[in-house]
């Protein structure tokens, strides 16, 4: 399939994905992140669009595996600002976006590595002066000043935003999952490296980073007045019974009583 | 009448002792004994009456409680409200030191238990220092169906009830908070970490305000050496690192974090206050509103609203019909799936997916222990069987005795027909 990438139509999107290097959750290996990898293929989907690849940071064998992971879901070139390793690569990458601005950013919601606060979007946003939006489930319409996409809600509901380009939207596991990386692409893409001045992080180097303890459980504590509640309420089974039982009733009644009960919780549709 | 209730230990003991020589002296002077259960008859003899003896318990049955709480004073002790809950106590802070901001998700108009120990993380914040205490401010966005702000621990409160701040209103409301912070500057803004949400406003919120937030938050401690005074704990990297730094001015805290206990011992007073006058913002996001989604294709786990098929049905067509009409989604037992009736993706219980849906019917399933283990979170399950003993009756709100096939399809006719009314009216007006 010839890419979008090597189309050089004119009137195309210009799509811009920031990566960054992934770690297996269990493993702890590096490899590409899912949700900036998810954000590739939500720009891989979108028709007439040229899409370029950043990465900001520092460049070493281990974290360019992990690049090459990203070319080889079908792309030529990866941009590489090249930082040093105790960078705060948000100026980097702001100078790097006002440069050459795309009119569309894409990224993940959080990285993987690092502080993963993610907060680098909204602090891009900030700074560009565009809008951004999280939780990006489908790009459904691309016109030349805005963007019609869906943003996903809790319990796999749905909503429709409209929003002014340019702009920075925010992916994460409520998108597609990405294709495959193929081997052949990801040995043959190259890594387009740009020296910028880096600024080292000053407030990272005061914190203690150290592996992340259990989270204590909390106990169910029961406040009550006598040693008789307390017993109670340390005897009492889990589930009590107290729901109502209709025995003997027509079905008609049946489906009455369910029927008033959903339309309580409010769960039937009109 | 005085709250305060006299107690007398001796007279409460004596109460509780049948075979005192003045039992039914003290009951009659405590007011319990106004019928006595055992009197001596006129040659001397003991006489009792066995149904003059306890008292009908909240099920109808007859209860017999010699622990002596039925008797003596123990009924109406001091600090009780009666529904066994001690009396909270009340507070009211007229001039705070400081102030904590606090912005809850409200997820349907009410506190959540996250919004709940983020109120208890504020109140934490605010209560550190006796002299000189805080107030903690919510701001609530649109109007809360909740009542409950004074017992969760709120000073004061917030309402900005604006059209344009309804819906997905990020820019607007980012601008509404940015006033608040202007006009009342408070020393914390503390939101829930949840995806959207607080997660997303306080990200933009700290964007806005030029602040570095502790995102993933989850524990505190105080330190004097930080300028805020609290140590604070959050996970990064994806859950994989604990950084521990000095708490910034926004915070955004993790769910069932051990932060703080929600509120339980004090009523605050939830005053509200005027809220600023919101500047004009000019949106770049616009809301078109929620979409239709098909309740097949959400995942079973994620589902709201579930209708489970299990070895009991015998009509599958019928079953498939009540689910579209109810707009469902489907699940099963293992048995169901076994049998080949529903695919393997569909299947509720330890070796199938744990469901979290707010109401859950359940037809023809039995309950086994392992079907159970899949619903343990579901708010409100409804079941549907021809066997009123088995444990998905005990574990229901409410239960059906009869025949799925039949009820189903009742149950069908009647979702039709109230949508049938509905349009009807809607078509009238
Ligand atoms: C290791 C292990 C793991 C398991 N994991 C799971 C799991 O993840 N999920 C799971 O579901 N099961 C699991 N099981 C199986 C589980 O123990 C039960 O066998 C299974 O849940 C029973 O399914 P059922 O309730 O549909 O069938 P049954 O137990 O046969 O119950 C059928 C019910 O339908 C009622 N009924 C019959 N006819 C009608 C009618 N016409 N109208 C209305 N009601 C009717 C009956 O009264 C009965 O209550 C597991 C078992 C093992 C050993």
């Amino acid at each position: 399939m010839p890419h979008e990438t090597t189309k050089n139509a004119a009137g195309a999107l210009d799509v811009a994905v920031l990566v960054s290097i992934g770690r297996h959750p269990v493993t702890g290996r590096t490899r590409r992140a899912d949700q900036d990898a998810r954000a590739v293929e939500a720009a891989l989907a979108l028709d007439h669009a040229r899409v370029q690849l950043i990465h900001a940071g520092h460049h070493e064998t281990d974290s360019e595996a992990a690049l090459r992971g990203y070319l080889g879901m079908g792309f030529e070139a990866l941009t590489l600002i090249e930082q040093a390793g105790d960078a705060d690569v948000l100026p980097a990458l702001t100078d790097a976006l006002r440069e050459a601005p795309p009119r569309l950013l894409l990224c993940g919601t959080r990285a993987e590595t690092g502080e993963g606060s993610g907060l680098l979007p909204y602090l891009l946003a900030e700074s560009l002066g565009w809008p951004i939006v999280t939780g990006l489930a489908e790009i459904e319409r691309v016109e030349p000043e805005h963007v019609t996409l869906l943003q996903a809600l809790p319990r796999g509901q749905r909503r429709r935003l409209r929003l002014r380009l340019p702009a920075v939207i925010t992916v994460d596991e409520a998108a597609p999952a990405p294709r495959q990386s193929a081997f052949g692409p990801a040995r043959r893409g190259a890594l387009a490296v740009s020296e910028q001045a880096s600024r080292p992080d000053t407030a990272l180097a005061d914190w203690t980073l150290e592996p992340a303890r259990p989270r204590p459980k909390r106990l169910k504590v029961v406040k009550a007045a006598s040693a008789r509640d307390r017993f109670k309420a340390a005897a009492a089974k889990a589930e009590g019974g107290g729901g109502q039982v209709l025995t003997d009733a027509t079905p008609e009644q049946g489906a009455e009583a369910i029927f008033k009960l959903l339309h309580e919780e409010g769960v039937l549709r009109r | 009448m005085s709250e305060i209730v006299r107690r007398d230990p001796r007279k409460e003991w004596i109460a509780r002792n049948r075979l005192h020589p003045e039992h039914l002296d003290v009951l009659a002077e405590l007011g319990e004994g106004a019928a006595p259960s055992e009197w001596p008859g006129p040659n001397g003899r003991i006489r009792r009456d066995p149904h003059a003896v306890g008292f009908t318990g909240p099920n109808g049955i007859k209860r017999i409680d010699r622990s002596g709480v039925q008797q003596g004073a123990g009924r109406s002790s001091a600090g009780d409200r009666g529904d066994g809950q001690p009396a909270r106590q009340r507070v009211e802070i007229e001039s705070p030191a400081f102030l904590v901001a606090v912005v809850p998700d409200l997820a349907g108009g009410r506190l959540s238990s996250h919004d709940r120990d983020l109120l208890g993380l504020a109140r934490r914040l605010a209560d550190a220092d006796p002299q000189a205490p805080g107030a903690v401010v919510a701001i609530v966005f649109g109007e809360a169906r909740e009542s409950g702000f004074a017992e969760a621990g709120v000073d004061r409160l917030v309402t900005l009830d604006e059209p344009r701040l309804a819906g997905y209103a990020p820019e607007a409301r980012i601008a509404a908070l940015s006033a608040i912070e202007e006009s009342l500057s408070p020393r914390h803004w503390l939101l829930p970490d949840s995806a959207l949400g607080g997660g997303e406003l306080g990200r933009r919120l700290a964007a806005r305000l030029g602040e570095r937030p502790a995102a993933g938050l989850w524990q505190i401690e105080p330190d004097a050496g930080s300028a805020l005074g609290w140590h604070a704990t959050c996970r990064g990297a994806a859950g994989s690192l604990d950084i521990r730094r000095d708490l910034p001015r926004v915070a955004l805290a993790l769910a069932l974090a051990e932060c703080a206990e929600p509120v339980s011992e004090t009523v605050h007073a939830a005053r509200p206050l005027a809220p600023p006058a919101l500047p004009e913002a000019f949106s770049r996001v616009e809301d078109l509103g929620a979409v239709a989604v098909d309740p097949a294709s959400v995942a079973l786990g994620e589902a709201e609203f579930i209708l489970a098929a299990g070895n009991g049905i015998r009509d599958w067509e019928g079953y498939h019909r009540a689910a579209t009409a109810l707009g469902a989604t489907e699940g099963a037992s293992r048995v169901a799936v076994d049998d080949g009736f529903m695919p393997r993706d569909r299947q509720v219980g330890a070796t199938g997916t744990w469901v979290t849906a707010r109401v859950y019917v359940a037809v023809g399933i039995s309950g086994a222990i392992q079907h159970l283990q899949g619903i343990q979170r579901c708010d409100k399950v409804v079941a549907v069987n021809v066997d009123p003993g088995c444990d998905m009756i005990k574990r229901a709100d409410l239960a059906v005795i009869g025949d799925s096939a039949a009820i189903l399809e009742a149950l069908v006719t009647r979702v039709e027909q109230a949508r049938q009314e509905d349009g009807g009216k809607r078509d009238a007006a």
